[in-house]
């Protein structure tokens, strides 16, 4: 008996040695959970629960003014089988986001590396100028008058002028010009939150590095570019991968402001649109969230494809 | 003249750079069009703004715009200074909140070691690639129930759980902070506390800097939509967008008051920028 009483308390039950841990891992850091509780109990009050509350509405049908009722998987069911508008929104999303992510993520990072060398006070005017799309609120009305239908329109004024057409385009209208006038503006104003993030990454990097690589034997600015600058830079490439992965998986602003909603034939419908549409406009919030959960775990995929790439820089 | 443009460094060619000078310049002048065209548009005369297709440089500038759009401010049933301080109150303590809590949870999250930091690391991730359009709904419940209709609250407090910005904190001290400089500041006595707001905070400086650009705009653009009703506690675009929506003939006033929109956040950006460039010519001491 006096052997068991010893044997219990040498080994503390499960909860016991949970609670100890616990307790251990608090006094340890505590500082740490003090700096954090501010911000985490509001990401939890205004992120994390409203996210689990979307989620669980996705399997239900909720129309706002009712309570919501569960449906199970109907909604996954009805997306994925019966509704023809959505499929070609995952197409023209796909299309867009393939074409504009890589290509605006390029555009950040070599304008924000080329800026960075100027003299200051040049620098300052260049990265204003450069983004000037993302600071004028609505800054592509004014590409409705460059693709104007009628003869007045800049574009179709010039190309009558020159003589290349003999009728106005449609340039908004034609399914066939919709897509890659809507890639165009939007690769226009892509020079946004990553394009700052790179600049102010690129300022905060050590020179000495520089100079070291260039007694080491770098000789032109590509070698130091793969050599030294883009490994240094793989937090504010991260930064800016899930920046432009959520802006080219939900784009609709723009394209709605381009080519109106819906743009005929659905030639530029996107997955976001979609969920506006409902979540907005017909205010099915069950269904809406169910497309929100879908371009969610599509997002999620992609950013986890950037991130293996991110990871063999220089190595 | 090429000193003027840029710091030489040894291994530059002359043809790269002017190459480099001349496709900058090139993205320069398509991207700056609205900023060209906003300013043009806030001096054109009525009969101008109502030219099909709309000519891109005023012909016959005039200040009528400004002068019709003060007047109407001064019009207003609420006085535009009421208006304007609302939106400095939001702004300013939104901004401050978001600053402050992001880095303090940014410091930890980055260089501290935990139980529960890689799954709030990973969550933080995760939550930026939710559509907000469908959060808008349980958001507006919370706000509700904590009483927060029609008060300030209901906008500032949400802009301070901006994880956009916790995120780009945390990566920058990933980054730029080096392990050893806290370590030896810990061994001097340096409260936790002390060292994130004398050591880190300066360090990361671009990274803030640039965050008080993005959510400044950000809150800059709120018209308090549907959180708050009462006309004494709007912020300034909302008031200006009800002057605008006046009618067809407040397009000349519509025009100026974008401009005004404008420059306030071109002006934020002017000085953040510049002060970015501060820490790196003082960073060499380090």
């Amino acid at each position: 008996m006096r052997a068991e009483a010893i044997m219990t308390r040498d080994k503390p039950g499960f909860w016991q040695r949970v609670a100890n841990r616990f307790a251990a891992e608090w006094r340890r850091s505590k500082t740490s959970y003090a700096f954090i509780a501010p911000f985490m109990i509001l990401f939890t009050v205004f992120s994390v629960v409203p996210v689990l509350v979307s989620i669980a509405l996705s399997f239900t049908y909720f129309n706002t003014l009712q309570p919501p009722q569960w449906v199970g998987i109907d909604n996954y069911i009805r997306l994925f089988l019966d509704d023809d508008i959505f499929l070609i929104a995952v197409k023209n999303t796909f299309i867009f986001a393939a074409v504009t992510g890589p290509l605006s993520y390029f555009l950040c990072f070599i304008m924000a590396w080329l800026i960075n060398e100027l003299q200051p006070k040049v620098r300052a005017v260049l990265t204003l100028l450069l983004y000037a799309p993302s600071i004028s609120g609505n800054a592509y009305m004014i590409w409705l008058y460059m693709f104007s239908g009628d003869m007045y329109g800049y574009l179709n004024g010039l190309l009558l002028n020159w003589g290349i057409i003999d009728k106005p385009i449609q340039w908004l209208i034609d399914p066939e010009y919709m897509m890659p006038i809507v890639i165009i503006v939007t690769l226009w104003m892509s020079l946004g939150t990553s394009f700052l993030a790179f600049i102010a990454g690129l300022q905060g990097m050590d020179h000495t590095l520089f100079e070291a690589g260039a007694i080491d034997g770098v000789k032109n600015r590509w070698q130091e570019l793969w050599y030294i600058t883009l490994p240094s830079m793989r937090e504010y490439l991260m930064f800016g991968a899930i920046v432009t992965i959520t802006n080219s998986f939900a784009a609709a602003g723009q394209i709605t402001a381009l080519v109106g909603y819906p743009s005929t034939d659905y030639a530029v419908h996107t997955v976001m649109q979609h969920l506006q549409d409902y979540g907005g406009i017909r205010y099915e919030m069950g269904y809406a969230s169910t497309i929100a959960v879908v371009l969610f775990f599509s997002m999620v995929g992609a950013q986890q494809i950037v991130q293996k790439l991110l990871a063999k820089l220089g190595n | 003249m090429k000193q003027t443009l840029y710091k030489k460094r040894i291994n530059r060619s002359l043809v790269g750079d002017l190459g480099i000078f001349v496709f900058l310049g090139a993205g320069a002048a398509f991207t700056a069009l609205p900023l060209v065209f906003a300013v043009s548009n806030a001096f054109k005369p009525l009969n101008e703004l109502f030219l099909f297709p709309p000519q891109f440089f005023v012909r016959n500038p005039t200040l009528q715009n400004f002068a019709d759009l003060f007047t109407l401010m001064g019009q207003s049933w609420i006085p535009m200074t009421r208006y304007i301080s609302n939106s400095l109150l939001i702004i300013i303590l939104g901004m401050a909140g978001n600053l402050f809590f992001g880095s303090l949870a940014a410091y930890a999250l980055s260089k501290h070691d935990f139980f529960g930091k890689q799954t709030i690391n990973a969550l933080i991730v995760l939550s930026l690639m939710f559509a907000p359009a469908v959060l808008r709904i349980p958001n507006y419940l919370t706000i509700a129930f904590l009483g927060w209709i029609d008060t300030y609250w209901a906008v500032i407090v949400p802009a301070w759980s901006s994880t956009l910005g916790l995120y780009l904190l945390r990566n920058f001290m990933n980054a730029m902070v080096p392990i050893d400089l806290l370590e030896s500041a810990r061994l001097d006595g340096a409260s936790e506390f002390c060292i994130y707001w004398n050591i880190v905070m300066p360090i990361v400086k671009p990274a803030w800097l640039t965050l008080i650009i993005l959510t400044f705009q950000q809150l800059w653009g709120l018209t308090g939509g549907e959180y708050i009703y009462s006309e004494s506690l709007k912020p300034l675009p909302y008031a200006l967008d009800q002057i605008v929506k006046g009618g067809v003939a407040r397009q000349g006033v519509g025009s100026a008051a974008a401009l005004i929109m404008m420059i306030v956040p071109i002006i934020v950006f002017i000085i953040n920028q510049s002060k970015i460039v501060e820490t790196m010519s003082t960073s060499g001491i380090k």
